[in-house]
């Protein structure tokens, strides 16, 4: 029974007691989280970003988190709480957190509202926020196209939605800019996470000729089956070295913390506004982990892939690009429209694969 | 290529199979215990824990099989001598499994893991085809064969399997020869956590070996489904956890492969052949009752 009391008292210590701030000195930020933050990948991620900005502010600021909250009906209850409990502003950190959050703000017109990755915005104190992460695996294809020897890559898919879609064209656009006749095997996980289903998910891709694997799930375990299996791959949402010291290429780590330190302050200077933000390396919020386990050229061509798209250069989806049927997508220069991005649902020539629709 | 997938088959029937083999000897006695998913994730984090803190993975399993036992004996002593219900209970374990193991498991985030060492039997681990498949896996895929056998000898050749069986099925005629109803109970809740731990030490010691909150993402339900599958025998329990690891590798290579079938209705395939099976088998009622421990889930009061 002690354990039962313990495991309530912890669940409890969460909700810090409210202290309400009206100077503009201090603040208040919340955060939900849609997954446990031990996950290391996208809450983990985020939390690391609350406590980026807890280090920042020191004293000025106070936290509080609620995790693997679900999506539903149980998040707008968990995003009134915190609204009631004096935050002055709160992040919610999931898509499916869309309706919910826009509710409760049409509630607490004083409250600011920050929703991770979606798109509506009914109220004037809610704004949405999302990461480029699109950038970051045309890289890889750059990478995967010069570092597979069979020009084989398996790709491990969480949930056919524009951002997954997006994710899997860039990387095949990375890697044809290399070697036109790349093939890419993707098998969908339908789940975000589930170690062990990712981890039989890249072993029958590497048993069917994938000699470089990547991944758009959230755990480290196809990472650690490509070690044991002797080839490279790529990690996601964070650095995931220490599960292959030899075997990571680079991972696209999403930084949330400027980002929260931004907003944090503008609360604190009473400037908050609306914003619709989608940011990418330029920003650093899509942060590349060093390039590891490749030759020099591989890493330098890289680098210099990064750079360009960091300074605006070159944009991953730049025509010509072709639809998978063959028909003309992108002309000649033309760049996609982020609203034709942000609704991605179909391939690129050359992938090899149904999108399940 | 055959065999690599034979030998991936039969790492994701493992848990499977250890954690079903257990709860199947749990309920012949007659106890429904919900909290498989429970006992098996507090079996995860502990074997890895352990396993981190010493380095030595075999100490890791051997903890992971006590923890288990010791938090079904909480179940145990909830419903066995508090009489509270098991449904209830049950579900309870489970939700507190989740989420002590995420508290006790929060420093162990991020860390690579030790993995079991696989045993080679020597030569006959040289044979073609299956040489690599049975004799050359790590020591708790050999406990999960072998436990299944020892349950089948247990259960069906030895008067205490049939002892267990009696309570099972009617729990007063039993009390009323004098068989100690609730301490049998007690025997096989135990049994079945110990079965659950090590199934999740499989899981966080072989199949992945590392600690993720969460990474048995309902495996524990899965093997209780199995139990009902396999009407309550342990052949057919250990048949049920391979079909369905065949079926749920066999879709990722499918589409690997590139084989046009949406990917949505792969993923469904190993849940809809369990439906099939159920209905297949639930056709001849008689049968499936023979099998089917009559006091199953009920609460048993001695003296009352």
């Amino acid at each position: 029974m002690k354990t039962i009391t313990l495991a309530l008292a912890a669940s409890v210590a969460v909700l810090v007691p409210a202290v309400a701030s009206a100077q503009n000195e201090t603040a208040k930020a919340c955060f939900i989280y849609v997954g446990p933050i031990g996950d290391f990948g996208w809450s983990y991620q985020h939390d690391q970003g609350r406590l980026e900005a807890m280090e920042h502010f020191g004293d000025r600021l106070e936290t509080a988190y609620l995790e693997s909250v679900p999506e539903g009906a149980d998040a707008e209850r968990a995003i009134e709480r915190f609204a009631r409990s004096g935050c002055d502003i709160i992040f919610t950190t999931s898509f499916g957190y869309m309706d919910a959050t826009n509710t409760v703000a049409g509630r607490f017109p004083d409250v600011k509202f920050e929703h991770a990755t979606g798109y509506k915005r009914e109220h004037p104190n809610v704004s949405t926020y999302n990461s480029k992460f699109h950038e970051g695996r045309y890289i890889q294809g750059v990478i995967a196209g010069r570092m597979s020897e069979a020009g084989v890559a398996g790709y491990i898919a969480s949930f056919p939605i524009p951002e997954v879609v997006m994710g899997i064209n860039a990387f095949m656009l990375g890697a044809q800019s290399i070697n036109p006749d790349f093939q890419l095997k993707v098998v969908w996980a339908n789940t975000w996470f589930d170690p062990a289903r990712e981890a039989d998910a890249a072993t029958a891709l590497i048993d069917q000729g994938a000699d470089i694997i990547t991944q758009h799930t959230d755990s480290t375990a196809a990472m650690q089956v490509a070690a044991e299996r002797g080839i490279p791959a790529f990690g996601q949402a964070s650095d995931m070295i220490e599960f292959g010291p030899e075997t990571q290429l680079t991972s696209i780590i999403d930084d949330w913390g400027p980002y929260y330190i931004e907003r944090i302050q503008a609360v604190m200077d009473g400037t908050w506004e609306q914003v619709d933000i989608w940011d990418g390396l330029a920003e650093g919020h899509v942060v590349m982990a060093p390039y590891a386990n490749m030759p020099d050229d591989v890493r330098a061509e890289a680098t210099e892939t990064e750079e360009s798209i960091r300074s605006g250069a070159f944009n991953p989806f730049t025509g010509p690009v072709n639809k998978q049927d063959g028909s003309v997508w992108l002309a000649e220069g033309e760049v996609a429209e982020d609203s034709v991005l942000l609704g991605l649902n179909f391939y690129v020539e050359g992938i090899d694969d149904q999108l399940p629709q | 290529m055959f065999e690599a997938i034979l030998l991936t088959v039969s790492m994701a029937a493992t848990p499977l199979l250890l954690a079903a083999i257990g709860e199947l000897v749990v309920e012949r006695s007659g106890v429904l215990n919900l909290g498989v998913e429970g006992m098996m994730i507090m079996g995860a984090v502990t074997g890895f824990g352990v396993a981190l803190m010493t380095g030595n993975p075999f100490l890791g399993a051997f903890a992971a099989i006590i923890v288990g036992a010791l938090f079904s004996l909480l179940f145990a002593f909830l419903t066995l001598t508090l009489v509270t219900n098991q449904v209830a209970t049950g579900l309870a374990l489970t939700l507190l499994g989740l989420g002590l193991s995420g508290m006790i498991g929060e420093s162990f985030v991020g860390q690579p893991g030790v993995r079991l060492p696989r045993l080679d039997v020597p030569v006959l681990s040289e044979l073609p085809i299956v040489g690599r498949l049975l004799f050359s896996q790590d020591l708790i895929f050999y406990v999960s064969v072998f436990l299944t056998l020892g349950v089948v000898w247990f259960l069906f050749y030895t008067k205490a399997g049939l002892t267990l069986r009696s309570v099972g099925d009617n729990h007063s005629s039993a009390h009323a020869l004098g068989i100690k109803v609730v301490r049998i109970r007690y025997m096989a809740v135990l049994f079945g956590g110990a079965c659950a731990g090590l199934a999740g030490a499989h899981l966080s010691l072989v199949y992945v070996p590392q600690w993720v909150e969460n990474m048995t993402a309902g495996r524990g339900w899965i093997a209780l489904a199995l139990v009902v599958f396999a009407s309550w025998r342990p052949l057919r329990v250990l048949a049920g956890a391979y079909l369905f690891g065949a079926v749920s590798i066999g879709q990722l290579h499918a589409q690997a492969l590139g084989i046009g079938v949406p990917s949505q209705l792969l993923s469904a395939l190993p849940y809809l052949a369990t439906i099939i099976v159920l209905v297949l088998i639930s056709r001849n009622r008689r049968l499936t009752m023979v099998n089917t421990p009559a006091s199953l889930g009920r609460p048993f009061v001695p003296d009352r």
